[in-house]
């Protein structure tokens, strides 16, 4: 049995019993020892490997809550308004204009060989650029002859041009849809709001359905993001999970370099409860090492920002009607029920407070009939949530994952639009869950904001919005607490605390590799603290490589 | 171009009937190929002596209909319909108990080779007034009746007459563009809920065995205005849950006129369109010597 060690020049490891140490020891992909050498040199021969010795080992990031088509997203025209880091680790220049995304696009046009490919772009978001949304006529500019199509960051708006249009059967008058804008000559606009009317465009510019579904090449390229970011154990939130995709995630995951452990929570929809709750049974037995399966994701209702969240009492602050519901309380209350009785976890999307307490709720009534000591269910973003509902989900022994990175990108657009001044600052209430005892992470919801726990941790802890205002000043945290959201936090809500985000004897050897130590950056570099790499299960992932 | 595909919405929420009203329409096909779209394959949502074929996306029902799910993107399992060999008479969409119709409809407007026709909103006669006040799903409620063409109060067995006659009264204000009609054990007559389908004269001619509708045609051998005849035909007195058919009109253009609860719409018709509309409507609401009477009027 072959036991490497690993000095460093600090070694953090999340486990209050010895919070630092100069000496790790992995045995067969876990971690044996740590401590000082002499201490290790107790369990007999090892091989010291010193290539850490300036650096600073810190358990592997988990992300509780992203996607893995950001690997996949990454073949198309980077239109975001931020710089970004792609898979392969350079950093596209943020769009800071239409002029500039329309100068992406015609950049990456000139270089498609086959004039009908379309022209594919993500991430574009109008908020940005004085909230207009680009036009049919701006992107004919790019291309009139082939098929263009940009998603907007959101996910949930597509922009198209006229030929994608004609090809669609859309360019006509008399469209008569609420998620399509016509223009004065009564013409679409060129601007596809949700699903349904971005569907019958999207397979004409490159999107389709499946692409939620991440292909190999997808995966293999949100992995490189992981090591990146130091990030070893990553969810992938809402997978379909079909079994043509479960055999994918099994060959690649089960790579000798594929260097994370991907947790995919299956979809509930598709499937009645009583017979999702047996599948996902079923899917559970599949795990291994670097593929967690078992898990379910109920979304609740929509987005604040799209107001499909749902609200309780005043509403939206402009006035909009309340959101959407996407599944009615009696499937939720069934779907918590028969997966208690099955030791299934479940977490539940609720942005807006209303899905919160319906989700409360309805898990306290679903454990009053099937008790459970230890469910772990997760409320995930949770954005409104107030103080009543933290102490409510403590009593319940519920786990939140709020959408700190939210915050940043958007809390401006909260404060004046879509929740008014009062409740932008309890949004995403990290300092309240903590206090309320709520076992909490933090996330990026990658793709929509970009991976990067280091840069979540940061937003958690100074709260400050694109424009640079500090929002609710009371619910910063710690950077101490910060980081342990995005390590320990993370790990419990995905219920493999024993396992993973901490380094400590028995866990898995998963590290961060960084450049110094992020408990004493100055709380607003935290996000600026260098990722060389990291460790999974024992094997080193340098991002130069990655 | 092919013709296009008639897609009836039902909607309405959580055990108001809409999977019993499916079955009892794929029941009482009578040679109408229908595809019907679910929410989700529900416990099995199709009886099990319909079921000819079942297979992962599709199940074949006797009399050549079939029926799929969809999870999250409707547009597409209706744009996959033109993948399979039989070409459905009509299609039957049965939303999920939170969905709201009219976005449904909207969606089905955008696709080529579609066209919505009527969305029929199904209400459990006992629980509805109570859930339309309920603090988590009223507005839902509330949305789906307001889009509503057709109101089918379904498990009027379990209540009592006045009970039924105050809950017409309230839909009136709640649902103020639909018919409402009444049925227990979602058995709605399918002429009703989907129209009188591709072969509507035979239909109207063969009689309706389950006499609980009748149907009357107007000639229309003279030209007429449409609208005033729409707006007499659609008038409450009237009681014409649905009408469909072709006529002149003053120009001497050939047209067509399709009704469904108090909605109406006239577009052109196609050249051979034969003359002639077919009213149909509840047996003992409906009076076709009063619509003869009032119809003449706008010929």
């Amino acid at each position: 049995m072959k036991t490497t060690v690993f000095s460093a020049r600090k070694i953090v490891t999340m486990n209050p019993q010895k919070p630092e140490a100069s000496h790790v020891a992995i045995r067969e992909g876990r971690i044996l020892a740590v401590g000082s050498l002499e201490e290790i040199a107790t369990w007999g021969d090892y091989e010291l490997d010193e290539r850490f010795a300036d650096m600073v080992l810190f358990p592997g990031l988990v992300e509780g809550h992203a996607h893995t088509m950001e690997g996949t997203l990454w073949r198309y025209v980077y239109c975001g308004y931020f710089d970004r880091m792609d898979p392969y680790g350079k950093t596209w220049k943020g769009n800071k204009s239409i002029e500039d995304v329309l100068a992406s696009l015609s950049a990456a046009e000139s270089l498609l060989e086959n004039p009908d490919a379309p022209l594919t772009g993500w991430q574009l978001d109008p908020i940005y650029l004085d909230n207009k949304p680009i036009t049919r006529a701006q992107l004919d500019s790019v291309s009139a002859t082939r098929p263009i199509g940009v998603m907007n960051a959101s996910g949930h708006i597509l922009y198209v041009n006229t030929k994608a249009l004609e090809l669609a059967g859309l360019m006509k008058s008399g469209v008569n849809h609420p998620g399509i804008s016509l223009g004065s000559d009564g013409m679409p606009m060129g601007e596809l709001k949700g699903p349904d009317a971005m569907t019958p465009v999207g397979e004409h510019v490159g999107l389709n359905r499946s692409m939620t579904d991440s292909d190999e090449r997808g995966l293999r390229d949100f992995a490189r993001l992981c090591v990146r970011t130091g990030v070893t154990t990553v969810t992938d939130l809402a997978a379909r999970l079909e079994p043509d995709a479960v055999e994918t995630m099994l060959r690649v995951t089960g790579e000798p370099n594929f260097p994370a452990c991907v947790v995919p929570l299956r979809f509930f929809l598709g499937l009645p409860p009583k017979e999702l709750i047996p599948e996902v049974a079923r899917l559970k037995k599949l795990s291994t090492d670097r593929l967690s399966l078992g898990r379910i994701k109920v979304v609740a209702d929509g987005s604040i920002q799209g107001f499909s969240a749902r609200m309780r009492w005043p509403g939206y602050h402009n006035g909009a009607p309340n959101g959407l519901w996407y599944i009615s309380p009696e499937q939720m209350q069934e779907i918590y029920e028969l997966a208690l009785a099955e030791g299934i976890q479940v977490h539940t999307h609720t942005n807006g407070d209303q899905a919160t307490q319906l989700a409360i709720e309805k898990l306290e009534l679903a454990l009053k009939k099937v008790p459970s000591n230890d469910h772990r269910f997760v409320l995930q973003h949770c954005q409104l949530a107030d103080r009543a509902q933290f102490k409510k989900m403590a009593a319940l022994k519920m786990s939140v994952n709020l959408f700190a990175n939210h915050h940043f990108y958007w809390g401006d657009e909260h404060y004046r639009l879509t929740v008014g001044p009062d409740r932008a600052l309890r949004m995403n209430a990290t300092r309240t869950a903590l206090d309320c005892g709520v076992p909490m992470t933090i996330h990026s919801d990658a793709p929509v904001t970009p991976l990067g726990p280091l840069f979540t941790a940061w937003c958690s802890v100074n709260r400050l919005t694109a424009s640079g205002r500090t929002q609710g000043e009371h619910e910063k945290i710690t950077v101490d607490e910060a980081l342990w959201a995005v390590t320990m936090g993370a790990a419990h809500t995905l219920h493999m605390d024993g396992q993973i985000g901490s380094i400590e004897v028995g866990k898995r050897a998963d590290f961060a590799v960084l450049e110094s130590d992020p408990r004493e950056a100055e709380p607003e570099k935290l996000k600026d603290v260098e990722v060389w790499g990291t460790v999974q299960g024992g094997r080193v992932f340098a991002a130069a490589d990655a | 171009m092919p013709e296009t595909l008639p897609v009836t919405i039902i909607g309405g929420y959580l055990g108001a009937g809409k999977t019993t009203l499916v079955n009892h329409l794929l029941r009482t096909s009578n040679g109408r190929k229908l595809a019907v779209l679910v929410n989700e394959f529900g416990a099995l949502p199709i009886d099990e002596d319909l079921i000819e074929a079942q297979g992962d996306d599709l199940i074949s029902i006797a009399g050549g209909c079939i029926c799929c799910s969809f999870g999250s993107d409707l547009s597409a399992a209706l744009m996959n319909l033109s993948e399979f060999s039989v070409r459905p008479d009509q299609v039957v969409i049965e939303c999920s108990g939170v969905a709201i119709p009219s976005a449904i409809v909207a969606s089905v407007s955008l696709l080529d080779g579609f066209k919505p026709d009527g969305t029929v909103v199904m209400v459990d006669a006992e629980t509805i007034q109570d859930a339309a006040i309920d603090e988590y799903i009223g507005d839902t409620i509330t949305r789906q009746l307001a889009d509503s063409d057709l109101t089918l109060i379904n498990k009027v067995d379990l209540v009592d007459a006045t009970h039924v006659e105050r809950l017409e009264t309230w839909l009136t204000t709640l649902a103020p563009n639909a018919r409402s009609l009444v049925a227990a054990h979602g058995k709605a007559p399918i002429d009703m809920v989907l129209g009188l389908g591709v072969n509507s004269r035979e239909s109207h001619q063969m009689g309706h065995a389950d006499g609980l509708f009748e149907s009357i045609a107007l000639a229309c051998h003279n030209p007429l205005n449409g609208v005033t005849l729409a707006i007499k035909l659609t008038h409450d007195r009237m009681h014409v849950a649905r009408a469909k058919g072709f006529f002149v009109d003053e120009t001497g253009a050939l047209k067509a006129l399709h009704i469904v609860g108090r909605r109406f719409e006239i577009t052109n018709a196609p050249a051979n369109a034969p003359l002639g509309i077919i009213c149909i409507g509840l047996k003992g609401q409906f009076d076709g010597d009063l619509i003869r009477a009032i119809a003449k009027e706008a010929l």
